[in-house]
């Protein structure tokens, strides 16, 4: 029936013809773009994988123990070792570098994009439906139109993950200042402050659990969309996830997984005690005691 | 008493104090001129619809109309109260005097600056040096320190760190919050919250301070406590003070004057005792009905002529003859100068008579604690209850002005009656007899407190 009644909309076809232009008329770009992602990315990388195991598990174990408390420290040491104990630790070290690097720009964009929808209502109005676009758009879809742009390797990974991993940046951020307390900012104005003053005393140091919030979410959704680029070789334990599949190998499958979890679970914890780090929450902590 | 007929035609109904075109007067700190509110998608229209009379239902279509067509003049070093309750438009009424909210029509002066002339820049300087506010929910910044929290607006201000933790400690000082300047505000309570949002209000130092129902969320102890508190800082450091309020009580108790508000129109504006006993209309006498009379007016508005005075060189056959003509047990003594010198009693003056004394002097006996003719009503009770005899009202010179019967005492409790069935006495209901079914069983009441 549908197919006599309403006609083939070739809505693929566009696409495809927009990202073939797109990719010919911003060539130099592009090569610009995968030359500098691709360069912090191998910084980044080499900083992590190179030392001995010991010395950057230890030095994670002190980032958990100064984020929160020595129990968090001492389970996050004990999760790097069993990711050693199976082999992965490079590759885990390789999707770190590629989390945090697509995490840090995510945030980049979504932090400004988010104040800024939060302080006009018709960008929020644009911002919003496009966020939900790109956030229920399937993961790896993302991967194609950059492959196509950058070939393989880590940075249509990067890419596909920035774009993936965004939304709740910007989400959190707009939220978390909207809801600050009207009658505040309004005392921020009645006293004479500068806009630019109530963002900073005001708005953002009491959004800031909230926006803390959102960069855990953004982390998450990073390493879960990281591991999907395995299948463009972007490198890491996605590509041993891959290969597990390919060859419908259960072990190798369960030690990369396993490693994804003890690493999920450490960023997870360590975001989420920076949140509560927040002076906005200690003084809520404090009135407890 | 029934709504339907409460709302007043236009054109009486805000009492257009000031002129819309005349300069202010150098001692009115903040002058309102024809200000006006509509929110919505044409304000324009919803005005001009306004201004031929309509009321906010009218217009509801174009916007909502918060607040039409205010005018006022608040003085210099004056507690002026906005009354009205939730929805009447104060708290945009409050928000347009610096300029967080702007006036679809009108103006609003502050120290004869023209708001609705400056830019965003002079009124950020203009709310930094002239007018800051205490919000109902306080407003603290939850992350700062007491003392850093009073310190804001001088922060603001661009005053050196030092300079403004010395002038928010006074400031703390003086709310009587010293030693909690480095608790957080989530670990005071209410009262405490308020006493810091009181503080960094004074420390900004300006002359008008706004306060937007800024006791209304705090329990009623602790909100007379602030009250009087305010009073007190008033005194003490001369600021013009706006203060919006839904609490009667509270209005009548701060105010030097008092706006009632109603749907976006000021009713009435007027001393306490103006609004209680000359309502302007049945809203405004139905909204003061249930207000503790007796904290509002004083013993000059109830106040009455005693009905004998005895001179302390008269004799005492003239003392009991004098009570027995007004058929009272006892009478006030004065001397040449009217000033208070006690109280004869009848059955003295009697046995003095037959004891064939020349003066009522011997047998005067001291008078029940005088009280002043500002004092309230509910400061009367208790000298009442001392004894049968009226309470005596004298001035700072003990001269005695008048007295208050126990009746009147009473009387003047129970509310003025309806303005349509008594305009004949306009502003004379407080002293009155109360003509309706009440009043004799009060009087009888007295009688018999009066005999035991």
């Amino acid at each position: 029936m549908t197919d006599t009644l309403v006609p083939r909309l070739p809505l693929g076809q566009w696409v495809d013809w927009l990202v073939d232009w797109v990719t010919t008329t911003f060539r130099p770009l592009f090569r610009f773009i995968k030359d500098v992602l691709g360069g912090v990315y191998d910084g980044l990388d080499a900083v992590l994988a190179s030392p001995p195991f010991w010395v950057v598990a230890i030095v994670l174990a002190v980032l958990a123990l100064l984020a929160k408390n020595w129990k968090l420290a001492l389970g996050s040491l004990v999760g790097f070792v069993v990711i050693a104990g199976v082999n992965q630790w490079d590759n885990a070290m390789e999707t770190l570098a590629l989390v945090l690097l697509s995490a840090a720009i995510a945030l980049l964009v979504a932090i400004p994009l988010g104040i800024w929808a939060a302080r006009n209502d018709r960008v929020s109005a644009i911002v919003r439906p496009v966020l939900d676009f790109m956030q229920t758009m399937p993961g790896f879809v993302y991967l194609i139109p950059t492959v196509v742009i950058f070939l393989t390797g880590p940075v249509p990974g990067i890419i596909a993950t920035i774009i993936f991993a965004m939304a709740p940046g910007v989400r959190f951020t707009e939220l978390g200042i909207r809801q600050v307390d009207k009658e505040v900012v309004e005392a921020g104005h009645a006293f004479g402050a500068t806009p630019a003053r109530i963002l900073g005393q005001i708005q953002l140091p009491l959004a800031l659990p909230t926006v803390m919030a959102g960069v855990n979410q953004v982390i998450m959704l990073s390493l879960s969309m990281v591991v999907l680029a395995g299948m463009v070789g972007a490198g890491g334990l996605g590509e041993d996830v891959v290969a597990a599949l390919q060859r419908v190998d259960v072990a190798l499958g369960f030690e990369a997984g396993i490693a994804v979890v003890i690493l999920a679970m450490f960023l997870d914890r360590v975001t989420a005690a920076l949140g509560e780090r927040a002076p906005v929450s200690r003084a809520l902590v404090a009135a407890r005691d | 008493m029934t709504a339907p007929s409460i709302t007043p035609p236009a054109g009486t109904s805000a009492p257009a104090e000031p002129s819309t075109s005349a300069p202010p007067a150098p001692d009115v700190a903040v002058a309102v001129r024809g200000v006006s509110k509509v929110f919505g998608r044409r304000p324009a229209e919803a005005m001009r619809r306004l201004a031929q009379g309509a009321s906010r239902d009218d217009v509801k279509a174009l916007g909502t109309a918060a607040v039409i067509d205010a005018s006022f003049d608040v003085r210099r070093g004056e507690i002026f109260v906005v009354m009205g309750l939730s929805g009447s438009g104060k708290s945009t009424l409050i928000r347009m005097l610096n300029g967080l909210l702007k006036p679809t029509s009108g103006q609003v002066l502050i120290g004869g600056e023209n708001l609705a002339a400056t830019d965003a820049k002079q009124l950020r300087a203009l709310r930094r040096s002239s007018v800051s506010m205490v919000f109902q929910h306080f407003a603290l910044l939850p992350h700062r320190t007491v003392l850093d929290n009073a310190a804001y607006p001088l922060e603001i201000q661009g005053v050196g760190k030092a300079e403004r933790r010395e002038k928010a400690r006074t400031a703390i000082e003086l709310t009587g919050l010293g030693g909690w300047e480095d608790s957080l505000p989530s670990q005071l309570s209410g009262g405490m919250r308020q006493r810091v949002g009181l503080a960094r209000a004074l420390a900004a130092d300006t002359d008008v301070l706004l306060m937007d129902e800024a006791f209304s969320a705090l329990d009623p102890l602790i909100r007379r406590e602030m009250q009087e508190q305010l009073i007190e800082l008033q005194q003490r450091l001369g600021k013009t003070i706006i203060f919006i309020t839904h609490d009667l009580n509270e209005a009548m108790h701060l105010g030097d004057r008092i706006a009632v508000m109603r749907d976006g129109r000021i009713v009435q504006i007027g001393t306490a005792e103006q609004i209680l006993s000359d309502p302007a209309n049945d809203y405004v006498a139905q909204f003061v009905a249930d207000v503790d009379r007796t904290r509002v007016l004083t013993a000059s508005s109830v106040m009455v002529r005693p009905a004998v005075v005895v001179p302390v060189t008269g004799g005492p056959r003239q003392a009991s003859r004098a009570m027995r003509e007004a058929q009272v047990p006892a009478a006030f003594v004065v001397d040449r100068q009217r000033v208070l010198r006690g109280v004869v009693h009848d059955d003295d003056a009697v046995a003095a008579l037959k004891a064939g004394q020349e003066s009522v002097e011997g047998i005067v006996r001291d008078a029940v604690t005088p009280v002043s003719p500002d004092t309230p009503l509910a400061e009367i009770f208790a000298p009442a209850a001392e004894s049968s005899l009226p309470v005596a009202v004298t001035d700072d010179t003990g001269r005695l002005v008048g007295v208050v019967p126990r009746v009147t005492l009473l009387e003047a409790m129970v509310p003025p009656d309806q303005p349509q069935t008594d305009e004949s006495v306009p502003g004379r209901q407080a002293t009155d007899p109360t003509p309706d079914g009440d009043a004799p069983t009060d009087r009888v009441a007295a009688d018999e407190g009066g005999a035991r």
